[in-house]
Formats: C-alpha cells, structure tokens, sequence
C-alpha cells in the first residue's frame, strides 16, 4: 500500500467552522468484497466538497451510510452531531429532515405526479415548515428555483433526463435542509445540461447557504463546484486538496482522475 | 453425486426462502398495527387491483361455468341425472374451482404486478428516496398491497362465482330449457351456509399470499433491469404454488369440522 498523501496547506477551515459531517474509519464489507476500508472525511459548515472516486469504489455506499440506509461494518459515521448508528427511528427521520439526497438515477416516483412527487416529503415534516395543510406555496417555490414551475402537473414519464434531475433536486430542497448530498448529479447528462445542472447548485448553495457533499467523477464539475475534493481510491481517502493542488499533482493515481 | 447435491441446494434454498417470507410476514404484522396509517394510498391499491383483474376474472369464469355444464351434461344424462346439473356446477364452483381460478388468475396478474413495481422502485432507488424522506417504504408500499389484495380477493371470487354460475345456467338453458330463475333457485337449494364461510376464508388467505408473495419478491429484488423481470416471475411461481398449498389446508381443515 503506498502512504498516504496530505496535501495539507489551505485545507484547514477558515476560524474553526462547525462540522457537519464527520467520518472516521468506515468499513464496509459485502461479503468478500472490502469495498470501503477506512474512509474518513469532515465537511464544515457552508463548505462543499467533492468525492471523487472511479466507478465502484464506493462512493453510493458511503453517503448511503450517512444516511442512514446502510450500517457501517465498523467505524464512526457522525451528521449534524449525532451518531448515525446510536438513532432510533424517529431520531433517524427526524435527523433526515435536515437533509437533502439527490439519487443518482433521479429516484422520481414514477406513481406520482411532479406536484405529488414535492410533497411527498412534507407528509411527515408539515409541521417543520411550520404550515398546515396548504402545500402548494412550497411547491412552486422549489418549482421555481429549478426553473420547472410549469411542469408541475407532468409525470416523470413526460419528462427528460434532465428535467428529472432538476425536480429531483427542487424534491430534495423542499424541507431546506441545512445539509444536501447529491450522488453524482450531473451522470447520463448531456455536457450543456450538465453545465445547467451545476450553475443551479450554485445558485442554491448562494441563496440558502446549504453545506453540501457532492459525489462525481465529472471533472468539470468537480472543478467549477468544490472548495475542497476529496480522492476516494481502494476503500480510502487517498488524497484531498483544492482542485489546483490535486489536478497540478504527479501522483499517477491521482493524475489519472484530471487526464483528459 | 451432481444430481444429488443439487437436489440438497434445492431444498435448502426453499427453506431458507420460506423461513425469509415468514419473517417478511412477521413484519406486517407488526407493522399494521401501528399508525400511522396509510387509508388513501390502501383505497386507491384496492382500485387498482380490482379493475386490473375484475375483467380477466369475469371472462374466466363466464368460459368455466360454461365448459363444466358443456362436458358434465353427457354423463350426467347418461345417469338420467340431469337435473342435478345445478347442484353440481353449484357446489364445485362455490367450494372450489371459484376461489383457486381466480386466485390463480391474480397470482399471475396481481403478484407480477407488484413483483415488478416495486422491482423497479427498489432498482432505481425509489424505496431509498421514501425511507430518506421519512416516509417508512414497508409501511407505505408493502402494508397496503397487502391489505388490499387481502381485501379484494374474496369480492373477486364472488364476482367471479356468481357469472360461472350464469354461464352454467346458460347452456342449461340453451340445451335442456331449464329456467334462470330454477336454475337458480336449485344451486341455492344445494349449497348451504356451511359452504360459504370455508370458501371465503380461503380467499381471505389466497390474496394474502398473493399479496405478500409479489411484495416480498419486489421489495428484495436484485439490482439491475434482470433482477426486475426475475421478481416478477418468481413472483408468479411461489404465488401460485402457495395458492395450492393454501387450498390442500384449508380443505384438510374444513374435513376436520365436517366430520365433527
Ligand atoms: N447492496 C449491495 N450488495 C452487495 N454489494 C453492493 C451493494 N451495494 C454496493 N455494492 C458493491 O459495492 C461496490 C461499490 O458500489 P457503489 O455503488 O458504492 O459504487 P460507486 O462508487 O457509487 O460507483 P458508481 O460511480 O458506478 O455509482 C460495488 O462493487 C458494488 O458491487
Ligand atoms: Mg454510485
């Protein structure tokens, strides 16, 4: 196994910042298959940072984790505070509220209308918002942000590629979450949508100040998006700095993620 | 040696599967019980399942009802029995050939039909999407499938029953002049009480499993647009199987209380 590189210079958050998420030696085994083998990674508040990691690595299966949706074999997996393990149900749905999951896919429901697909969440958080029974505010508000007010009546069926992934993102912004994760939010898109994908997370990360981790292996992305990206390589975090530091490095593992 | 060591992984692996359905069961039951309940996405499955399979089942049993008189009435003319065509049909389809048809019928229809959706909501994240927006998937997707199918089961048998016995009384009519209306009044003559209660409970029972089997089948389906067709057939197969199963018992129960 070759040492582990630290690019450490401007890493160190700026006065101490809050931190959001805290990973500390994650293992996750599915039977023979070690996938992750001691992953650690903090993200501050405010921050967004980029995981990259080649197909198969175990990027899904880390903020799977984070979530909630898988256990962790061993190690400590910390959001907003609380150890994700130690939650019963309600503290686990409570805690949920505070955070949005673009799927990979999208994940619309597929039974439900764009409109039905919004509130969906607000079935058990109603009372977060601090509204009854008129959802319909909400839901436009989040329609509007990703630009698809009009489509509100539509099936996910009527909708392409990359309408899917801008409701899905409205979908996961609705409870406004102080935490987003997005599981590699510009994949199976066109380069130009792609791009309009990324501006819109700009642009919600300006307006609602979200701290947000962000899985990819869209170079571009990576680039435009992070303040800091982590490199996910044989189940660790093999190297993390900014992107000039990481793409301007001659580590061939690493250079290989920047090869265009 | 093959032969026999594939025969061991054969039983082996229906164990394990039945012991994983129990527990699939297990968890229904436990998680009917408690709120909070989900009435309109169960009403609104009620519906599906109903106006998927109230036509298949009708025209089944209209071309049943029709067949047995058809092939029954020769011998029982032989025997100068004729006029006990009503009793007969009466009594064989009430008990019957009415509940494990159209049991059968939904096994192919229903339980493939949950097979598959939540096949393709588990494959493409969909479940995760609901358990991450703090709606419980089981609850939500697997308990009212099941109730409903539970639910609808007996009325489709009904239906299913009252036209076999119409397409019976039709060729009674067309072929040996026999009334509707005594036609009619001699399969009630011949049936009793006691053959009404087995025959529902068993429907209760049939759309259970059938329920149960296609939301065990989706809800565990393999990643990948394979594993989605796989459940679905499966699906079908336990489904039908467990149908045949349900039938012997209920029979061999029902014995027990006749000869009592
Ligand atoms: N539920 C599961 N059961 C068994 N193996 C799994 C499961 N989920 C993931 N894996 C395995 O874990 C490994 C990592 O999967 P993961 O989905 O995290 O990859 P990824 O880094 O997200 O890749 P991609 O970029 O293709 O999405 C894969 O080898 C996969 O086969
Ligand atoms: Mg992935």
């Amino acid at each position: 196994m070759e040492p582990k590189i630290k690019h450490s210079s401007p890493v160190v958050p700026p006065g101490g910042r809050k931190e959001m998420i805290r990973i500390r030696d994650l293992h996750k085994r599915f039977g023979d298959n070690h996938v992750l083998k001691g992953f650690s990674l903090t993200l501050h508040e405010g921050e967004s940072l980029v995981v990259m990691g080649k197909s198969g690595s175990g990027k899904s299966v880390m903020i799977k984790c984070l979530v909630g949706l898988m256990e962790p074999d061993e190690g400590s997996v910390e959001v907003l505070g609380k150890e994700i393990s130690t939650l019963g149900q309600s503290e686990l749905d409570e805690l949920r509220s505070d955070i949005g999951f673009l799927f990979q896919g999208s994940a619309l429901y597929d039974s439900m209308t764009v409109r039905e697909n919004l509130e969906f969440p607000m079935r058990r958080h109603a009372q977060k918002l601090g509204l009854g029974k008129d959802t319909l505010p909400f839901v436009l508000e989040a329609l509007e942000n990703v630009g698809l007010a009009h489509a509100i009546d539509l099936m996910p069926v009527e909708l392409s590629g990359g309408m899917k992934r801008r409701v899905a993102l409205a979908r996961a912004l609705i409870l406004k979450p102080k935490l987003i994760f997005y599981d590699e939010p510009t994949s199976g898109l066109d380069p130009i949508t792609s791009k309009e994908i990324i501006e819109l997370m700009r642009s919600i990360q300006r307006k609602y100040g979200t701290s947000s981790l962000i899985i990819t292996h869209d170079v571009d992305c990576a680039r435009v998006i992070s303040e800091r990206i982590l490199l996910l390589v044989e189940g660790i975090n093999y190297a993390e700095g900014t992107y000039l530091e990481l793409s301007g490095s001659s580590d061939p593992k690493i250079e290989a993620f920047f090869k265009k | 040696m093959v032969y026999i060591q594939s025969i061991v992984k054969g039983i082996r692996d229906f164990l394990a599967e039945t012991g994983q359905l129990a527990f699939f069961a297990g968890r229904f039951f436990k998680e009917v019980l408690k709120p909070p309940y989900e009435f309109r996405e169960l009403l609104r499955q009620c519906y599906q399942m109903g106006n998927r399979s109230l036509m298949l089942v009708l025209v089944t049993g209209f071309i049943i009802g029709l067949v047995l008189t058809l092939q029954s009435r020769p011998t029982l003319i032989e025997f100068g029995a004729e006029s006990w065509m009503p009793n007969m049909v009466g009594i064989s389809i009430v008990r019957e050939i009415g509940p494990v048809i159209t049991a059968l019928i939904c096994a192919g229809r229903i339980a493939s039909g949950i097979g598959a959706e939540l096949g393709s909501m588990r494959v493409t994240e969909q479940i995760d999407a609901m358990e991450v927006s703090g709606t419980n998937p089981f609850k939500y997707l697997v308990v009212t499938r099941v109730l409903a199918t539970t639910l609808m089961l007996p009325l489709l048998v009904i239906f299913g029953d009252i036209i076999a016995l119409y397409g019976s009384a039709l060729i009674e009519f067309l072929k040996g002049g026999m009334s509707f209306q005594l036609y009619f009044n001699k399969v009630f003559d011949a049936l009793s009480f006691g053959d009404f209660i087995p025959a529902t409970t068993k429907s209760f029972f049939f759309g259970f499993v059938i329920g149960l089997v296609g939301c065990y089948k989706g809800y565990y389906c393999k990643k990948g647009t394979a594993g989605v067709g796989k459940a679905a057939n499966t699906a079908v197969v336990m489904a039908s199987l467990l149908v045949f199963f349900v039938d012997f018992m209920a029979v061999f129960i029902s014995d027990i209380f006749y000869e009592l």
